[in-house]
């Protein structure tokens, strides 16, 4: 690092090079989007990008949309200073498309048409379940956008050679600015494309720097773990889990809280399950989790072997002191590795990460909205196709600019619990009622209501008044919770994680909606048992799923 | 079948509960039909115990990590311990569910669940008159 062209305090590499890479990834992305948006024409153009994707390049784009920033920079970082505890996030991230794959990706597939709510409110009435759902949506988009948002400002630090506040604004705002570009240009065609190239250029990323780090321990990884217990501070317990989550009971349990919600929220982020619609059939459905589950779970074998190789060859020290902190852990390995060259690749490659997850979650909060929000409820589905999907160019305009404020706002608070409130609502709102209202017969719309909004509200309340939010003080007195003034402390739930209690709650809820709803008789109970016939027969056959456009 | 949208309505794919489209049977026909209770049945027979299977194996594995970390950190060879192999254990074990899971569904459930589609959808001419009963 002795030779290191430093330039402003603290920032590494040639802010010019890294520049120059993102811009040379920007301009290969419009150019694409710019093509691609020749054949946007109808709405399954704009939603779904046509269905004419294949399973192998849906599950390239899954991967684009699911390998957030939090994933790359988070994970090799928690590795690189926790050691196995920052393994153990990945676990569970990766396991839980085994949930999407083998109960919710196809035959979410063969029942809706562009959004969550489409199989939600399939057999149960659409006005309230749908804004249910809608409403649902747009808090997980929300969160999860906001965590990037903010990520994107951090970054800006390290890798740009900018510091201070005017530049992190403006670095959000460019963020914000070429994300409503490709959703309004693209649609989710030019998005998918977007989240294709993002894709390959971070694994492939990722695995030079694997094969760079294992070649320098002879390819053996039991030297790497080795050499990096060495240097670490924490010394051998980095190869055991406890760094992180063994200090207490009450940790502990927070750990499975957290474990839960990864595991089950991911098959009920409205993002991920979107991108199932964009291919012609199940049975690419089923080919897309499967490119996807190997992807990332390659991606995350990567990303084991990045931490461990910045634990040693960066070192603790130097990457808690860097601007970032944590995240900087991948970026200065890269620099370690290959100098500014590098650096500049896998700087561009962040925020190209950050760039692909941000329009991935504003196509599809835009589409909730207008899909689910403004043509079925306000409009009780009369709005011809090509209204909706310019209400949803405007959704997507708004959200890109809240986006952007709430970024601003939120650039210098502590927000990285967001992306685990997201998978927790996921996990609450989401994931019970989609399972209940494929696999059980007795379910009914009081039971969707009270389990969405019973895990939405349960799941954002209890992380209000957590640790997270306030009162929570760092051994040097400085506050680690999102408000920093420590005096104010109005925390009562001791987790900060809310799935062990949110996620059962809604399954409860769920269940004893639909057992206390009234009975349907007569002719409404024959209409309930045709349209759970409908609902059973499309989901399992694919009979009447919606079909790939041809132009 | 051969148009593009096939369900006609905005809002929702809209219900007729009576018919479902060129292939003559309806869904309630179907879904009464002992070849589509057969299908689901093995589907479910795959889709749950896997299921129960693998979120069983992740919290135990949870659960070791939280509470017997001592476990976790003996030594199996070099710096490679038993919190290791199982971590990546999760790893392998998702890999071959998913191939299991795929080569299943490629082989054994498409075909039952092409025929059933064709009773609704058509197109094969012999299976539009042929309701099954």
């Amino acid at each position: 690092m002795t030779t290191a062209p430093v330039l402003a305090a603290d920032t590494v590499g040639e802010p010019a090079v890294n520049i120059t890479i993102f811009a040379i990834f920007v301009a290969a992305t419009l150019v694409i989007v710019l093509r691609v948006a020749r054949t946007n024409r109808t709405a399954t153009d704009y939603y779904a990008g046509g269905r004419a994707f294949s399973g192998r390049q849906n599950g390239i784009a899954i991967s684009g949309d699911y390998l957030s920033a939090a994933s790359f920079l988070g994970i090799a970082g928690a590795i690189a200073l926790q050691g196995y505890d920052g393994f153990l996030y990945s676990i569970g991230f990766l396991v839980a498309w085994l949930v999407a794959l083998l109960l919710v990706a196809e035959l979410l597939r063969n029942t809706g048409r562009y959004t969550m709510a489409d199989v939600l409110s399939f057999r149960l009435r659409q006005g309230p379940v749908r804004t249910a759902a809608a409403v649902s949506t747009l808090a997980v988009s929300f969160f999860y956008l906001l965590a990037q948002m903010t990520g994107a400002g951090g970054l800006v630090n390290l890798l740009l050679g900018v510091s201070g506040s005017a530049a992190q604004n403006i670095t959000i705002a460019i963020v914000g600015v070429l994300m409503i570009v490709y959703v309004l240009v693209g649609g989710m065609k030019g998005t998918t494309w977007v989240q294709i190239i993002k894709a390959v250029l971070l694994v492939t990323g990722a695995a030079l720097m694997t094969i760079w780090v294992l070649g320098k321990n002879g390819m053996n990884l039991s030297t790497l773990l080795g050499e990096g217990a060495a240097a670490s501070p924490r010394g051998e317990a980095v190869l055991e889990p406890g760094v992180r989550y063994g200090t207490s009971n009450l940790t502990k349990i927070d750990f499975i809280s957290l474990s839960i919600a990864l595991v089950l929220g991911t098959a009920g982020l409205p993002h991920v399950l979107m991108r199932f619609y964009t291919v012609p059939s199940a049975l690419q459905a089923r080919r897309s989790v499967a490119w996807a589950i190997g992807i990332i779970g390659l991606f995350y074998l990567f990303t084991l072997v990045l931490g461990f190789g910045a634990m040693y060859l960066v070192g603790a020290e130097e990457i808690t002191s860097a601007p970032g902190g944590q995240n900087s852990a991948a970026p200065l390995l890269a620099y370690e590795l290959g100098g500014t060259l590098l650096l500049g690749i896998i700087a561009a490659v962040a925020f190209a990460t950050i760039l692909a997850v941000v329009a991935g979650l504003t196509i599809t909060a835009s589409a909730s909205f207008a899909h689910d929000v403004y043509n079925s409820v306000i409009k009780k589905g009369t709005a011809t196709p090509e209204r909706e999907v310019r209400v949803a160019r405007i959704t997507a305009v708004v959200i890109g600019a809240i986006a952007i404020v709430g970024g601003i706002f939120a650039k210098n608070q502590n927000v990285a619990f967001l992306v685990a409130l997201a998978f927790a609502v996921a996990a609450s709102a989401n994931l019970p009622t989609i399972l209940y209202s494929l696999f059980w017969k007795g379910f009914t719309t009081r039971g969707a209501l009270w389990s969405i909004y019973g895990g939405l509200i349960s799941a954002v309340v209890l992380i209000v008044f957590s640790p997270v939010v306030s009162g929570k003080v760092n051994a040097n007195g400085t506050s680690a919770s999102m408000i920093k003034d420590t005096s104010v402390d109005f925390s009562w739930f001791p987790l900060e994680n809310p799935g062990i209690v949110s996620i059962p709650l809604a399954f409860f809820l769920g269940w004893l909606g639909s057992v206390t709803s009234r009975k349907p008789t007569g002719a409404e109970a024959e209409e309930f048992e045709a349209k759970f016939a409908e609902m059973e027969v499309r989901s399992l056959t694919g009979a009447g799923a919606e079909k790939a456009l041809v132009h | 079948m051969s148009t593009v949208q096939s369900i006609p309505g905005g809002a929702a794919p809209a219900a007729t509960p009576g018919g479902g489209g060129g292939g003559g049977a309806s869904y309630v026909e179907v879904a009464a039909s002992p070849e589509f209770r057969e299908l689901r049945a093995r589907f479910r027979r795959f889709v749950f115990p896997m299921t129960v299977l693998f979120l069983a194996w992740y919290f135990t594995y949870v659960l070791l990590a939280a509470y017997a970390p001592g476990f976790m950190g003996i030594g199996i060879v070099g710096d490679i311990n038993v919190g290791l192999v199982l971590g990546l254990g999760q790893f392998l074990s998702t890999f071959v569910i998913t191939w299991l899971y795929v080569r299943w569904a490629d082989r054994e459930f498409d075909t039952s669940a092409a025929e059933l589609r064709a009773r609704i959808e058509g197109p094969a001419p012999a299976e539009a008159g042929g309701e099954s009963r």
